[in-house]
């Protein structure tokens, strides 16, 4: 730990690990980290992790929602440990069931605006039914998946979304997979709001993490990130912000790709940035109220014509 | 009150509604499909919600995540769904949420035989899932205790913050039998009552056996994790935050055996010889030691309602007042490891059959002579 920038803010080490009482009261969007909760957080240093938990953060607090009313929802991977840190109704699951332990809360509680947090592997390898069933359903639910084309909490394992070629602990010849193209199979499934952006574009990030947070129905927001650490360390692509780098780079925007002529958006191998899918459709809890409705209205009459009211 | 003549998987799913659930997630599967389509069609008019998951252990992860947000919550399987939902399981023992799962026991292991009956899955009900933990697994012999039991595993699994397994059979479960119905707003109901105000609850407080759990979304923000947590919930490796938490949750059923231990012991003075059973095997047991009561023969029986945590101080005293023990069962010697664990220096005698054909009288009559 460099002393002098210990001594420029008059901190001790220890004070250094736990930010001060009042650094929580300097801004709005920073009340909504858990002054509780013990910091640093567990992400290596310079993991697009915590610019992603900053978006989000600001994408909460930017639709002014009640702190009570917002849910988190994790699996279990770097990226599922975003909630524990976050002062919202927190829900840390297993791997891969955040949507299905989600599916239930929302169920419950419809009216709470429930956000389920996943990694590439917690949200489409272990926990891929779930993600396409809840996608299906139009759950008003919004998947943020962070996409760091890798196992990073594992130590570097491929990945359903490590891209052809790419290196892994257990793919050291190479990855022989194809990767899933995360937005193209919700789209496909049934999401009604799908996006991305980067790590990189953070302000991007917030915007499109508040339109998913206000669409009534399932949403998919993609948060492309990377894992120097691992990822990283064993393809030789450099330090995090390099990698950082990299997603400002190797990214185009929407926009720009719908410009481009048949024949260079076929060649373009650039991660798209943009709103990809809206698609209004009817939201399951919505539907299924329907019919507690109409039930529960029916079954006053039959009480009431047996006279057991 | 009204008298109907149902099946065992539709008193299961009335005793649930009767009981407050108004959240069922699930996946079908024989012989459990019938709680699924009851709960599918009564749940909706008493305002609750019905679901059918993508698999059993989605359906697990559902009804977690719905007791979470306030609703009581079951789910109801067979052998191979069972199997698939034992790490949500754990995880519900070990973030201490309420829910209830229903295991219709059939002939496994695999597919098995789906519509034969069996009792192959009450060690996998006491340490299915990984880890160390604590478990309530009841057992009804007929249709009127599936609606009974059904209505007391929610009760317990609220109270003490834990899955509790209704461990039944197909034979209860598709067995047709009248029961006398209650009006549904008299049966007594369990519910968390939180006092402290959110700056000062603590969730996994270690100062009672069961700290009252707050729904989420209603001013108590806290952080819920399978990881081992300190009061709070917020995850910790300190040792002086972890072992509180372990000693309350590995104690809180033992200490409260009065509550949890339900058991039914038939004592004859002068006895010799005693039957323990639970489940369909209990209807033979009982068929047994009518038959040699009638010959004069003295039996005492002992039906075990609660199989986890296991009656074993109403055993031992039952071991202490015969010379032998026969455990009938339809598996190959499950509950009868834990007769043979506490009966000491009494002889245990074993009456399996795992073909999915019940335990005959003949056979337990017969193990007398052995
Ligand atoms: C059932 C189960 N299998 C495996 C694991 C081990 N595990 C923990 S995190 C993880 C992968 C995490 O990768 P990802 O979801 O991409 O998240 P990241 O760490 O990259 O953010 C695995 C395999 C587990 N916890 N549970
Ligand atoms: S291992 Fe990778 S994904 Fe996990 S915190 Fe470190 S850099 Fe981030
Ligand atoms: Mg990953």
């Amino acid at each position: 730990m460099a002393e002098h920038i210990l001594e420029a803010h008059s901190l001790t080490r220890q004070e250094a690990q736990i930010p001060r009482e009042d650094w929580f009261e300097a801004s709005e969007t920073l009340q909504h980290l858990r002054k509780n909760k013990k910091f640093p957080t567990i992400w290596c240093s310079g993991c697009g992790l915590g610019v992603i938990m900053g978006a989000l953060i600001r994408a909460i607090d930017h639709l002014g929602l009640q702190r009570d009313q917002v849910a988190l929802v994790a699996g279990i991977g770097c990226t599922a440990r975003m909630p524990v840190y976050l002062d919202f109704n927190t829900l840390h699951t297993t791997h891969g069931r955040a949507l299905a332990f989600a599916t239930g809360l929302k169920i419950a509680r419809p009216d709470m605006k429930v956000i389920a947090i996943m990694g590439d592997g917690d949200a489409l390898a272990i926990g891929g039914n779930h993600f396409i069933h809840a996608a299906r359903r139009n759950i008003g639910i919004t998947a943020l998946v962070v996409n760091n084309a890798i196992y990073g909490m594992t130590g570097g394992q491929y990945s359903p979304t490590t891209p052809v070629g790419m290196r892994a602990t257990t793919a050291p010849y190479g990855n022989v997979e194809p990767p899933f193209p995360i937005c193209d199979l919700a789209i496909a499934a049934g999401a009604s709001y799908v996006a991305r952006s980067t790590a990189f574009h953070a302000l991007e990030l917030d915007k499109y993490l508040s339109e998913a947070i206000s669409n009534d129905g399932f949403s998919l927001v993609e948060a492309v990130s990377y894992c120097h650490t691992t990822y990283g360390r064993i393809n030789k692509l450099g330090t995090a912000a390099e990698m950082m780098r990299g997603l400002r780079d190797n990214s185009i925007s929407k926009t720009a790709f719908d410009k481009l002529s048949p024949e260079e958006q076929q060649a373009n191998t650039k991660i798209v940035r943009g709103v990809l899918h809206r698609k209004k459709r009817p939201e399951y809890t919505a539907i299924y109220d329907l019919i507690v409705q109409q039930q529960t209205h029916q079954e006053e009459i039959r009480l009431r014509n047996t006279g057991r009211h | 009150m009204s008298v109907k003549l149902m099946q065992g998987n539709e008193a299961i799913a009335l005793g649930a509604i009767a009981a407050g659930c108004r959240f069922y997630a699930g996946y079908p599967i024989t012989p459990s499909s019938e709680v699924a389509e009851v709960m599918a069609r009564e749940l909706p008019k008493v305002g609750g919600k019905f679901i059918q998951m993508e698999d059993e252990i989605a359906s697990m992860a559902a009804i977690i995540g719905a007791r979470v947000g306030g609703l009581k919550s079951m789910t109801a399987t067979s052998g191979p769904g069972f199997s698939l939902m034992q790490e949500n399981l754990g995880y519900a023992v070990m973030a201490e949420i309420p829910c209830v799962v229903v295991n219709v026991q059939r002939l496994g292991p695999s597919t098995g035989q789906p519509t034969a009956a069996s009792q192959g899955d009450v060690m996998q009900a006491r340490w299915g899932t990984h880890g160390d933990h604590p478990i309530i697994a009841l057992s009804p012999i007929s249709v009127s205790q599936a609606f009974d039991l059904t209505v007391k595993a929610f009760n317990l699994s609220e109270k003490y913050r834990t899955p509790v397994i209704l461990l039944t059979d197909e034979i209860i479960g598709h067995m047709r039998e009248p029961i006398e119905l209650p009006d549904f707003t008299t049966v007594e109901k369990y519910e968390h009552v939180v006092t402290e105000p959110p700056e000062t609850y603590k969730p996994y407080s270690n100062r009672t056996d069961v700290p009252p759990m707050a729904a989420f979304g209603r001013g108590y923000r806290y952080h819920i994790t399978g990881l081992f947590h300190d009061e709070v919930g917020f995850p910790t490796q300190r040792l002086d935050e972890v072992e509180p938490w372990l000693e309350r949750v590995n104690s809180k059923l033992e200490r409260n055996p009065d509550d949890i231990l339900l058991y039914q012991a038939d004592y004859q003075p002068g006895a010799r010889v005693a039957i323990l059973s639970y489940g369909a095997t209990a209807r033979t047991a009982r068929h047994a030691v009518k038959q040699m009561r009638a010959r004069g023969e003295k039996v005492n029986l002992f039906t075990a309602y609660t199989l986890w945590p296991f009656p074993e101080k109403a055993v031992e005293a039952l071991a202490d007042s015969v010379e032998r023990i026969i455990v009938p069962e339809m598996n190959l010697g499950q509950l009868a490891l834990e007769v043979e664990r506490v009966a000491g220096r009494r002889k245990v005698t074993r009456v399996n059959r795992a073909n999915g054909e019940m335990v005959t009288p003949d056979m337990i009559l017969a193990a007398m002579e052995r």
